[in-house]
């Protein structure tokens, strides 16, 4: 029953829906699927963490915490950024606890979108990006990346997307869907172009602990950049802990600040029991977070290679735990390649194009995934690629 | 002996699952096949690869009726040799699977393996008991085995995840 008028806001009717919805769909219907398009780690949390959210339970902490989370999290969150990444903020108003790095990003780009602010979207790039500022009024201006510079964003791509409406710029490192990471000389000449046009950067650095060649440099430590950046990060991907949803936000104080009101209405705050278990996480939890990394960074090696055996040409990403090959030998559009590599094969990957410009061509591996999963999907792909030279 | 890093890379893979191909393990640690078929050698030379083995869970099988007890075991240890003669005197037992030198209120940790209850109280009456070293044994036996080498023998856990995500 309707009654003939629509009541969708304009805004909300003309989001497309997640290009990876489609291939979900399709894929959750077939059995003996090996995935590698899995955006989170294969490991569980780990045990220690589990039974610290069960002890907080038993305990009955099962409140409201503060609207910024709990201070004692919020006191191991800062320790953990200047010990990790070395960046400092303060616990008691640079640091808010959100539902999953996904809110941090709401309302980070909520805090400072004004109607016509621009903000530039680095794509390839996760997929909620544009969403999110064309939702808080703004508009997303998108620099496509390209597999020649290894998906790098390049200051002059930079310098040519700025207006003077341009408010701040999103980047991700290392890089959902690609994998790319930048080194410190590579920041700084992006920090150098944000800093002369005087605009704010939202770093999206969920994936900071997985940077397997060279330790993670975060923008917020280059000279001048703290009090224009806002830093994103959560428990998703380093500690296994997706299914919890909590991240956070580390930015100056006045940006914290207008976050925490957006944060305060739109949430209260984030989940207490997974609040309890990100304490323990950041107290005792490292050591399980190199073990992953050693294990993803071999998975990394032997895909990339696999990869390029099999002639499907793709860089070593630095970070995350996606590579990002090309498919354009096989003269397949990456949506085309995607659905019969799943059809035919029973193997799922996103189709490049899901994450905007510079992805057409390319298809996203995760190597989330055992290694015993990563031979099979090999060997799956490459007997679709062999048929279809045939 | 001193390992480069390359080579604890590949003991802590194939220490996990011994039937990795040299070529994988290869491709996993940036290393030419050749290399890594090298360095196998050599950690099997020098008996850091000890030997390669399967963990069975026997207790599947139809009719299975070995067990598996731990002795702890007091000795007197000897003038000039210390615990390793009778360690050496025990550990030669086929049925004896480990022996372990420990700390605390016991000295020797003796796992057996036998056909059965009998079998082992046997050995130990006859064979452990009776050395002259050996003060006293506590035998306990195994009742079910959940998780050996950092395996679970019957894992509940299953991958929950979504088939495709962001």
């Amino acid at each position: 029953m309707t009654t003939g008028k629509s009541y969708i806001a304009k805004s909300v009717e003309s989001m497309r829906p997640s290009g990876i919805r489609k291939f979900f769909d399709l894929a959750a219907t077939m059995e003996g699927v090996v995935s590698l398009g899995v955006g989170e780690p294969d490991f569980v949390t780990s045990w220690p963490i589990r039974e610290a959210a069960i002890s907080s339970l038993e305990q009955g902490f099962t409140s409201y915490t503060a609207n910024a989370g709990l201070i004692e999290l919020r006191r191991e969150i800062s320790y953990y950024m200047s010990n990790r990444f070395l960046v400092n903020y303060s616990p008691q108003d640079e640091i808010i606890v959100t539902n999953g790095a996904s809110q941090a990003l709401d309302i980070a780009i909520r805090a400072i979108t004004d109607p016509g602010d621009e903000i530039i979207v680095v794509e390839p790039c996760f997929v909620s990006y544009a969403p999110l500022v064309e939702l808080a009024g703004g508009k997303a201006v998108t620099i496509g990346t390209t597999g020649e510079t290894e998906f790098k964003l390049q200051p002059e791509q930079l310098e040519a997307a700025i207006t003077p409406k341009t408010k701040a710029i999103l980047l991700c490192y290392p890089n959902n869907p690609t994998g790319t990471q930048l080194d410190t000389a590579e920041l700084q000449l992006i920090a150098n172009i944000v800093k002369k046009h005087d605009l704010l950067v939202i770093a999206d650095e969920i994936y900071a602990e997985l940077a397997y060649d060279e330790d993670h440099t975060s923008i917020a430590t280059l000279d001048g950049m703290r009090e224009r950046t806002i830093l994103i990060n959560g428990f998703s991907k380093a500690f296994a802990m997706t299914g919890w949803r909590l991240g956070f936000t580390c930015a100056p104080e006045e940006i914290s600040g207008a976050m925490l009101k957006i944060h305060q209405y739109a949430m209260m705050c984030a989940s207490t029991p997974a609040q309890y278990a990100a304490v323990e996480a950041l107290q005792h939890g490292i050591a399980d977070v190199e073990s992953m990394k050693k294990d993803y960074r071999r998975r990394r090696n032997y895909l990339v290679q696999s990869l390029n055996e099999i002639g499907l040409d793709c860089h070593l990403p630095g970070g995350a735990f996606y590579v990002f090959p090309s498919i354009q030998s096989t003269g397949l559009t990456s949506e085309q390649f995607a659905e019969q590599l799943l059809l035919e094969e029973k193997v799922a990957v996103v189709p490049g194009s899901v994450f905007g410009e510079g992805g057409e061509g390319y298809i996203r591996c995760s190597y989330a995934s055992s290694m015993s999963q990563l031979q099979e999907a090999i060997k799956r792909i490459s007997h679709f690629i062999e048929k279809g030279r045939a | 002996m001193k390992l480069n890093e390359k080579e604890v890379e590949i003991l802590e893979i194939l220490q996990k699952d011994a039937r990795f191909e040299a070529s994988d393990i290869a491709k996993m640690i940036g290393l030419a096949e050749v290399e890594v078929v090298k360095m196998i050698r050599r950690l099997e030379e020098e008996k850091i690869i000890v030997h390669y083995a399967t963990l069975v869970d026997w207790a599947k099988m139809d009719n299975y009726t070995g067990v598996t007890a731990m002795i702890d075991v007091k000795v007197t240890p000897k003038h000039g040799v210390g615990f390793n003669e009778v360690a050496e005197r025990i550990y030669r037992f086929k049925e004896v699977s480990s022996v372990y030198l420990m700390s605390g209120v016991y000295d020797l940790s003796v796992t057996v393996e036998g056909k059965s209850m009998n079998e082992i109280a046997r050995f130990v009456s006859e064979k452990l008991s009776t050395l002259d070293s050996v003060v006293s044994t506590t035998t306990h036996f195994q009742l079910k085995k959940y998780k050996h080498d950092g395996m679970i023998y019957t894992s509940n856990e299953q991958d929950h995840r979504i088939v495709v995500s962001p």
